[in-house]
């Protein structure tokens, strides 16, 4: 049955200077190599058995593709072996073999043989390959005209229709409605059960840790973790969300703390490297931080628990009339909650250049539990369109929640339950 | 060796034979007239190249007194050499264009020139069909010496696949090689007797062709069989052959050693 053993595999890809040197490594014999190795991917090791699912984490450019490309058999590892014990069918990528100009029928047996299928085995496939795909009378139209939706579950239904002793799945199910995702996953799962194994690479840590046990945490080509999917899956949303800061609860580093003040006034990256910020420098938000109930410097809340929006603001010119603001936002980017100090009729007058305010926005936590965003700005009073200085997702956090009980959407509206019987 | 580069072929042979046809058929898919399209263009080329040269220019072949017989020069010279120029000139490019499928999937690589070849198959089976008809049309079929031409082809693309495979894969390396050869093979038409008699060249050159073009014995010894209805004189095939089968010998090497680099090249 289906299982992978990989052991010490490591792949350099070769640069040359230029294609001249290339050419001269290649014409003299015996010479010394005119190229460098670029590894991207190092001593990996791991095995999986059969009918176990593992899923790959890692930031683009980690080495995932690569590692998948070579247990698929289209590229060479530089080091080590791979051994592979089962027929493999791989979903690097979905409609790949496709003729635009024939007929979506035509197409499966052309892809259905690529794959190694046989056409007996392609005729028999077939009735199945269209109840799955469900794309109707498309299935004798040219592919040409099909929407790309419809590309992928005809290719997918292709690609599953033999159950293969290993699976490798990066990130093609990414496509199609939510419908046939949901059938797509289904399949994956039968298929785990019976028996095959599961390489699946995915950003989307949820259906990782839904289909895998197992995960392996890639980065820099090298393995960071392996282990349960949830804690591996944990260790990288930290690091991916957190910056360098760990999780949990955390105390003020006062060490860290001088060096964010001592930084910049427009210095786009203190928290976190994806924020944006912009002003016209009449003022500055020079430091953002989250604190919880007890005033702990955290990037953890509990949802239902209070917190502070904190930031510290420097006014660097005569008589501005600043309104100071805060906004949450999802991963998607919808707002959820912003506010200012206007519409919460703080009294601000008579700010002083070189002053410095401490901002906190108290409130509540009434957000479900997931990763949020958070904005800061100061607006000017009179012309809102305005920014001194704004820092568009100056910082992540991570809402928990205390209970493991189902939620579903942004808002904790902390409900409790009354049935009345009749 | 072989067994190595072979076997996966075997195995993959419905694809390569679905390729095929698949090659074959995409060209007339969208077209209204369809397959005719098949037999309408190289139908067209020998009408254009009788025509004007037998009727409108009155060529003659010197030694040969026949209406067709400069036709049937040509054609025999154009016909086989349009073989080898598909074949080379699109086996150099065949992993770069199919780049994307060898990045994504498994399968035998040896199968894209394999298909190459066998499309160029068909294509010069249709023609040449139309060839003989005409020869048969014109009464000039040259009879049981027609045998003679399954060596001669067997040799040519042989050549073909070796040269070919060797470009295709330096090509991915070295992308300065498609352009190139791009310009040598003008070259190569005109320094090969196709349009021209051999005769008219002065004999060193002429010597030294033969030596050093394997295109030209090739060449020459269909217009043997064509026009003047002799058998090949073999002992010309024996430089092409050898040349051949050291292409053969060396793209293999080649494939097999790059094959995993060619991949992360691409």
């Amino acid at each position: 049955m289906g299982s992978i053993t990989v052991t010490n595999l490591g792949k350099a890809y070769k640069q040359y200077p230029n294609h001249w040197s290339r050419l001269l490594e290649w014409l003299i014999p015996f010479s010394k190599p005119r190229h460098s190795l670029r590894w991207v991917l190092r001593d990996v090791n791991f095995t999986v058995n059969s009918g176990e699912a593992i899923g790959i984490i890692g930031v683009n450019g980690a080495g995932k593709s690569t590692l998948l490309k070579m247990i698929t058999g289209t590229a060479q590892p530089t080091t080590g072996e791979i051994y592979i014990a089962g027929r493999v069918a791989a979903l690097l990528e979905l409609g790949i073999g496709f003729h635009p100009d024939f007929t979506g029928r035509q197409n499966c047996y052309m892809a259905g043989q690529l794959l190694g299928y046989s056409i007996e085995e392609i005729n028999r496939f077939m009735p199945e390959i269209e109840t799955f795909a469900d794309i109707g009378d498309y299935i004798n139209q040219p592919v040409r005209i099909y929407s790309s939706g419809m590309q992928v579950r005809l290719a997918f239904s292709i690609a599953t229709a033999k159950r293969p002793d290993i699976l490798i799945v990066d990130e093609a199910l990414a496509v199609g409605d939510a419908a046939f995702q949901r059938k797509c996953h289904r399949r994956i799962e039968e298929f785990i059960n019976d028996g095959t194994s599961l390489l699946f690479v995915s950003h989307d840590i949820e259906g990782v840790k839904k289909l895998c046990k197992k995960a392996l945490y890639l980065s820099h080509g090298n393995v960071v973790t392996i282990g349960p999917a949830k804690v591996v899956c944990d260790q990288y949303e930290t690091m991916l969300f957190g910056g360098n800061k760990s999780i949990g609860p955390i105390k003020h580093d006062s060490a860290a703390n001088n060096e964010q003040l001592s930084t910049p006034v427009l210095d786009p990256s203190l928290l976190n490297s994806k924020e944006i910020s912009y002003g016209n420098g009449d003022a500055s938000i020079d430091r953002v931080w989250i604190e919880n109930a007890i005033g702990q410097e955290v990037n953890i809340l509990v949802s239902g628990e209070e917190f502070s929006v904190c930031y510290i603001v420097n006014i660097y010119r005569e008589s501005v009339k600043p309104v100071l603001a805060m906004l949450i936002k999802s991963l998607e980017g919808i707002a959820l909650y912003g506010t200012d100090s206007q519409s919460l009729e703080a009294p601000l007058n008579g700010i002083q250049m070189g002053r410095k305010l401490t901002v906190r926005f108290h409130m509540k936590c009434y957000l479900s539990s997931g990763i949020y965003f958070l904005n800061c700005g100061i607006r000017d009073y009179s012309n809102s369109e305005i920014y001194l200085h704004r820092r568009v997702d100056v910082m992540m956090f991570k809402v928990i929640k205390r209970s493991d009980l189902g939620q579903a959407g942004f808002a904790n509206l902390c409900a409790n339950l009354k049935v009345e019987m009749a | 060796m072989l067994g190595a580069i072979f076997k996966p072929l075997w195995n993959y042979r419905g694809f390569i034979m679905s390729s095929v046809k698949r090659e074959f058929q995409s060209k007339y898919l969208n077209s209204m007239l369809g397959v005719a399209w098949v037999v309408l263009n190289p139908l067209a080329m020998i009408v254009v190249y009788t025509v004007v040269f037998s009727q409108v220019m009155r060529a003659k072949l010197p030694g040969v007194d026949s209406t067709f017989a400069y036709s049937i020069y040509l054609c025999a010279g154009v016909l086989s050499w349009g073989l080898f120029a598909e074949i080379v000139s699109r086996a150099q490019n065949i992993f770069i264009e199919h780049a994307n499928l060898m990045k994504k999937l498994s399968f035998p690589r040896m199968s894209l020139p394999v298909i190459v070849t066998l499309n160029a198959g068909i294509n010069f089976t249709i023609i040449s069909t139309l060839y003989i008809l005409f020869l048969i049309f014109v009464g000039n079929f040259p009879g049981w010496v027609i045998f003679g031409v399954v060596p001669v082809l067997i040799i040519q693309v042989a050549f073909s696949i070796g040269l070919g495979i060797v470009l295709g894969v330096l090509n991915v390396f070295f992308r300065d090689v498609g352009q190139f050869f791009g310009i040598v093979i003008t070259f190569w038409f005109w320094l090969t007797p196709i349009v021209y008699p051999s005769s008219i060249l002065p004999e060193r050159v002429r010597s030294l062709l033969m030596d050093f073009n394997p295109m030209a014995p090739l060449i020459a010894a269909y217009q043997r069989i064509f026009v003047t209805e002799h058998w090949p004189d073999w002992s010309t095939l024996l430089i092409p052959a050898i040349i051949a089968s050291v292409l053969c010998v060396l793209g293999l090497r080649l494939f097999r050693k790059r094959a995993g680099e060619m991949v992360d090249e691409l």
